[in-house]
Formats: structure tokens, sequence, C-alpha cells
């Protein structure tokens, strides 16, 4: 099987730039990335076709072996047509995104943000001990038995609380 | 000629179905009905084609009267059958749940009409993924059911939903190209894509180029299982569609990916180059997903986090290449498609009810509405794996798998998934104690709606103040009075009831399915009644 060198070479910078321009932030870049991308793998899938041949149209006293493959052609046929889908969905979407924000570029997800700055207190569960105690105190059981939860709960229930207040 | 060659029209009926949706895009009414009915008749003939199936092994459609290998071939083997049957049956719910979601909103001439339509291409790509017996027809497959998703994942077309939505578009984009590129390398190869032909071919490669055409199709696959690290996009993007569109997604796509992977390892590289490599891939995406799920706010986003956590539960399964774990796979994969749908719908009933799912602002919902307190306490303790659920039983059976296996990776393995399990149902408790347990008075910053409808928050205040809001126009429609609840759609509600129902008959009939799924994983591991089917009995 023979390969034309300057496709492959072809192939090979397509994809060096798609990568490049698909790391960018610019919404359009990352397009323009994905589009280059798209054909050096149509590049890449007419390659495995191999040697330049006749058309594949039968007759009966040609060869098979003179014809050439037929079937990465309609790969890449089938490969064009997706890719031309996506790309008009993405620039309907790029176009969208920029009449929403006025900015091409990818916007930052907020609740990630909020996420990640929530702190690490979380006054539900690790103050639990202190609204325990009160539960405990009011609702079953006599006064005076407050003195049998051990001092350290206390401290750790009044602690939180102070973080809780000077936090806020 | 039997009731299985039938099978195409698995792809065939949703797509004439989209096109019929389309036309009737005004009439919003007999377009449900359609697009309802068109589902409903799609998933009896797989029950039939599942039927046959068992009875009497793999059957091969090939389309247009091509000798194999050369034509389009659809296989539908124990496995792909009993995926489509789940499959259809959980979409026919959310459609369900979608039309009852836009009979009550009132969507008439909205954009939210191209729903039905795309929804159904949407089956039909997931139905050609399970079907395609030639790796090109399965990129075909996953192109149609990605191009439907990217259109569902922004329907309306919100600030979030396009930020969420290029993400989305640009991961699958390259995952496909990824997927392509192994095609090519694959055809370059061996001069052939059908998967029967494969099975044969590659494996007389040698072991280099082997090893490059697996970790292609590997990565291609596991960007779409979203397995870690090519997990990330998932939780970003999942959360901002609208409900029933994250609970489709949820449940099938990337199940459609963990499909791809069982393929790769069972019929085109049964050897194990790269099990370590998986096993530690599934021990990572078990810890790293429940531990983000740990840290979140929001429901829709814990649970897109339990999703990817969930996913490392099959890849544990397919790594352990035994009949046990592969088996155990399948029956988690069945379980995983309805608990996981069934949770995301749930979900969008207590947005409804609570007018959020932002869990610090929502409390009291067992009190207000016992019914939704059981819908999400049922599937949640299922998805934990918690005794009589289907949920425990598959984690069994892959402990099970995993102590059979006996290499030490494999009970780090072990270790790994129980602690997974624990720290979802921890998760899945933390929801429970937040949204349903605790009073109303006790949410932070309660939503308006939640408050309007709650007896034992400071109601009089807060209903005026409502009344005086801008939302109350916005969702005026939902109060038939003033201190009436908004109401759950019927449809919305029953068809999440009939897919806890299905949750649990997974349970109680846990018994022959995962006979079926042995059987599926029996007739994988041994690939011959695969590729006798396809290539005829004659095939080496």
């Amino acid at each position: 099987m023979s390969v034309n060198l300057t496709l492959l070479l072809i192939m090979g910078v397509l994809y060096a730039i798609g990568i490049y321009l698909l790391l960018e932030r610019s919404l359009t870049r990352v397009l323009l990335g994905l589009m280059l991308l798209a054909n050096a793998t149509n590049l890449l899938l007419l390659a495995t076709g191999g040697y330049d041949g006749l058309a594949p149209i039968f007759a009966k006293d040609i060869p098979a072996t003179a014809y050439n493959d037929p079937l990465p052609q309609a790969f890449i046929l089938t490969s064009i047509v997706i890719s031309f889908a996506v790309t008009a969905f993405m620039l309907s979407l790029i176009y969208r995104s920029w009449l929403l924000s006025r900015a091409d570029h990818i916007q930052d997800d907020r609740e990630d943000r909020r996420v990640a700055t929530q702190e690490l207190f979380d006054a539900e569960e690790d103050s639990e001990i202190a609204i325990e105690v009160s539960d405990f105190h009011e609702n079953n059981q006599p006064a005076g038995s407050r003195e049998m939860i051990p001092e350290v709960t206390l401290k750790k229930a009044a602690v939180h609380h102070a973080v809780k207040e000077g936090g806020e | 000629m039997s009731i299985a060659s039938l099978a195409p029209l698995a792809v065939v009926l949703p797509f004439l179905g989209a096109a019929l949706a389309f036309v009737l895009i005004r009439q919003p009414r007999i377009q449900r009905r359609v697009s309802l009915g068109t589902l409903a008749v799609t998933l009896a003939l797989e029950v039939l084609v599942l039927a046959f199936v068992w009875q009497s092994g793999p059957v091969a459609v090939h389309l247009g009267g091509w000798a194999p290998p050369f034509g389009i071939v659809m296989v539908a083997d124990q496995f792909s059958s009993l995926l489509l049957v789940i499959s259809s049956a959980v979409s026919l719910a959310v459609l369900a749940y979608a039309s009852g979601q836009g009979a009550a909103d009132g969507e008439e001439g909205g954009p939210l009409s191209v729903f039905h339509p795309t929804y159904l291409i949407l089956v039909a790509g997931v139905s050609n993924a399970f079907l395609a017996g030639d790796l090109f027809n399965l990129y075909v497959g996953f192109e149609i059911l990605l191009t439907a998703s990217y259109v569902l994942m922004t329907l309306g077309g919100t600030g979030s939903r396009i930020r969420a939505g290029i993400t989305y578009v640009v991961v699958s984009v390259v995952s496909s190209l990824l997927f392509l590129i192994a095609i090519a390398m694959i055809y370059g190869a061996t001069g052939t894509v059908t998967l029967a032909d494969l099975a044969i071919k590659l494996g007389q490669l040698d072991h280099g180029t082997q090893q490059l055409l697996h970790v292609l199709l590997l990565v291609a696959f596991g960007i779409k299982a979203a397995v870690f690290p090519l997990s990330f996009w998932l939780p970003d993007s999942y959360p901002t569609a609208p409900a029933p569109v994250t609970a489709v997604f949820a449940g099938l796509l990337t199940k459609v990916g963990v499909y791809a992977i069982i393929r790769t390892e069972t019929l085109l590289f049964p050897s194990d180059h790269f099990n370590t490599v998986l096993m530690w891939a599934a021990l990572l995406t078990m810890l790293v997903g429940i531990l983000g799920a740990l840290a979140q706010t929001d429901i829709k986003r814990m649970l897109s986090f339990t999703l990817v956590s969930h996913i490392g539960y099959m890849i544990f399964g397919v790594a352990l290449s035994s009949v046990l774990g592969l088996a155990a796979t399948i029956f988690y994969i069945i379980h995983h498609i309805t608990i996981q749908t069934s949770l995301f719908m749930v979900t969008g009933l207590v947005e409804r009810r609570g007018g959020t799912s932002a869990i610090s602002r929502l409390g009291g919902l067992a009190k207000l509405s016992p019914l939704l307190a059981a819908l999400y306490f049922i599937p949640a303790m299922n998805l934990s794996g918690i005794p009589p659920f289907s949920g425990f039983l598959g984690k069994l059976g892959l402990l099970q798998a995993g102590v059979a296996d006996g290499s030490p990776m494999a009970y780090v393995l072990v270790v790994g998934a129980v602690a997974a399990s624990l720290l979802t149902l921890l998760v899945m408790a933390r929801v429970w104690n937040r949204v349903f347990w605790r009073s109303t008075a006790d949410a932070e910053d309660p939503d308006p709606v939640l408050l309007a409808t709650a007896p034992d928050a400071s109601g009089g205040r807060s209903m005026r103040a409502l009344r005086t809001s801008r939302y109350v126009d916005a969702t005026e429609g939902r109060f038939a009075g003033e201190n009436e609840i908004p109401i759950l759609p019927k449809m919305m509600v029953y068809s999440t009831l009939g897919l806890v129902v299905l949750g649990v008959a997974l349970s109680v009939f846990a018994g022959p399915l995962f006979e079926l799924s042995q059987q599926a994983a029996d007739a994988m591991l041994a690939r011959t009644p695969y590729i006798a089917a396809v290539l005829g009995a004659g095939a080496p």
C-alpha cells in the first residue's frame, strides 16, 4: 500500500493547528479548530483507501485490483455531512452566546464556582451536636440532666457557634 | 424469517414517528399521541425480539441483502435486545413525563414543540447504536443520538444552557473524531469494519498495532461513557437541561458508551491488554465521582456526580472479564438506567413542588407531599444498595465476581466499591434529611413557591409577599386558588411512579433477569454465537 506523502503532511499540519485552536478560549477559534480536525480526519480516512485506482464502477473486463476502494470515500461523505451539520449548529450556539453575553469566549460555570467557595463549616451538619443537646434537654429530660453531657461536647458546640457567628 | 429480523424497525419506527411529529408541529396534542404511540409500538416489537433471541440466540439482519461481511448488518443478541427493551421502556416513561409537563405548562406554538421529533430521533440513534453490527454504523448511531442531544440540551437557548451546551458539543465532537480516527486506522489495518469480521482479523495483527487500536477505541468510548479522567464534562452539562431531558440523558447516553466499551472488550479485543488500566479507571471513577457528589448543593448536580460514580461499577465488572463479572455488569446497567432516570424525574417534580432544586432552600416536602417523598425514597435506597433492592443485588454480584477474581487489584476494587456505595447512601440520606424530613421552617432562604404552600412556615406574610412579587405572575397558572398547592400534573407523577415500580420489579424479578444477564455474558465471552450469526456457521 502506497500513500500520498503530500496528503499525509497536510493532514499532520491540520491536526496540529486544529488542536492548537481547540485549546483557545475564544469560541470561534474552537469551532475553526474542530473544522480543521474534521478535515484532517477525512484525509486520514482517504489515506486508508490505498493507492490510486480506477473509479469503482463495475465493468466485466477490468480486474478487481484495478479499482480504487470506494468504502473510505463513503465514510468521508458521511463524515462531511455530519461535520457540516455540527458546524452549523455550533455557529448558531456561538451567535446565541454572543447575543446573550456579548463575548466570544467560554463563560464560567457559576454554580461550580459557588460550590468551590462554600465554607468548610456546614451549619446544619457540623453543629449537629449542639442542636441535639438542646432538643434532648428541653423535650425529654428533666432539668439538671444536662450535667451528664460531657464538657468537651459542649465546648465543641460553643466553638462551632462562635465560628458560625464569626463567619457571618 | 422470524420476528427478530424485524429488529431494524426499532430504528426505522422512531424515525418515521419523528417525521410525522415534525409535520404535526402545530398540533401539540396529536403530536404527543403520535410520539407516545410510536414508542409504545417500538417497545412491543422489541419485547418480541428479546423473547425470540432469548430462545434461539443472536440474529443478524443483512440490510439490502448484501452477503456478509460486505453489507451493513444489524445484530440482535441477548445483550443488545435486553438493552433495547429497557431503553425503550425508560424513554417511553420519560416521554410521558415530558408530555405531562408540556400539557400542564401549555407549550402551544413555543420552541418546545421541536422536543417530540428530536426526542424520537434520539431514541432512534440509541437503538441504532445497540443494533449496529459494524463500527461505522455504530459511529453513525452515536452521531444521530448526539446531534439530537445537542438540540435537547440547549432547548430554549437560555444563557446557562448555551454555556453548558457549548462545552458538551465540543467534548462530544472531539470524542466522535477520536472514534472516527480509530475507525480509519482499523480499516487501514484490517480492511473491514464489520464487528464479527474484525473479531477474527484483529487477533491476527501484531501486538503493538492491536494495543494502539484498542486504546484509541477505549479513549473515544471512555469520553462518551464518562469514565474518570474523561468524565468532567458530564456534571457540568447535564444539570442545566430541562428535567425530562436530563433524565433521559442520565439513563441512556452514558450507557451507550458503556455498551460500546463492553463490545470492544469482549468481541474486538478479548485479550486483557488494558484490564489493569480499566480497573484503576473504575476505582477512580467510583471514588472521585461520589466525592464530587458530597460537595454539591444542588440535587441535579449531586445526581450527575453519582451517575459518574456508578459508571465505575460497570467498568469494574467489564475489567474482571469473567462471566460473573460481565453478567453483574449487564444487570447493573439495567438497574442503573431505570433508577438514575427515575431519580432525575423525581427531582423534576421536587423542583415544581418546591420551586428550586437547591438543597438548602428546600424542606418539609415529606409532610407537604408524602407521595413525592416515597417516590424519592425508594429509588434513592435502591441506588445506595440497600438489601432488598436491585442495587444491592447488582453490587453483590460485582463484589462476588471481584472476590472470585482473587487478584490484589480486584480486592482493592471491592473495598472501593463498598466505600462508594456507603458514600452514596450518605449523599442520598443527606438530601432526604434536608429536602424531605426537616421542617420547612428550617430551610435557609426558602423558595417563595415552597413558603406559599407550607402550612408550618409563617404563611400569611410570605403569601402577601408572594402575591406582590413578579414570580407569581409567571407561575399563576400553577396556583388553582390562593392556598392551593402548585399542581403536580398527574401524567408526570404517574410516569415517575411507573418507572419507580419498574425499578422495584427489577428487584422482584432479579432471578430471571440475572439468569438472562448470565446467558448474555456467556454468549459474549464465547464470541462464537455472535460471529456465527453474522458470518454464517462455517466461519472460524
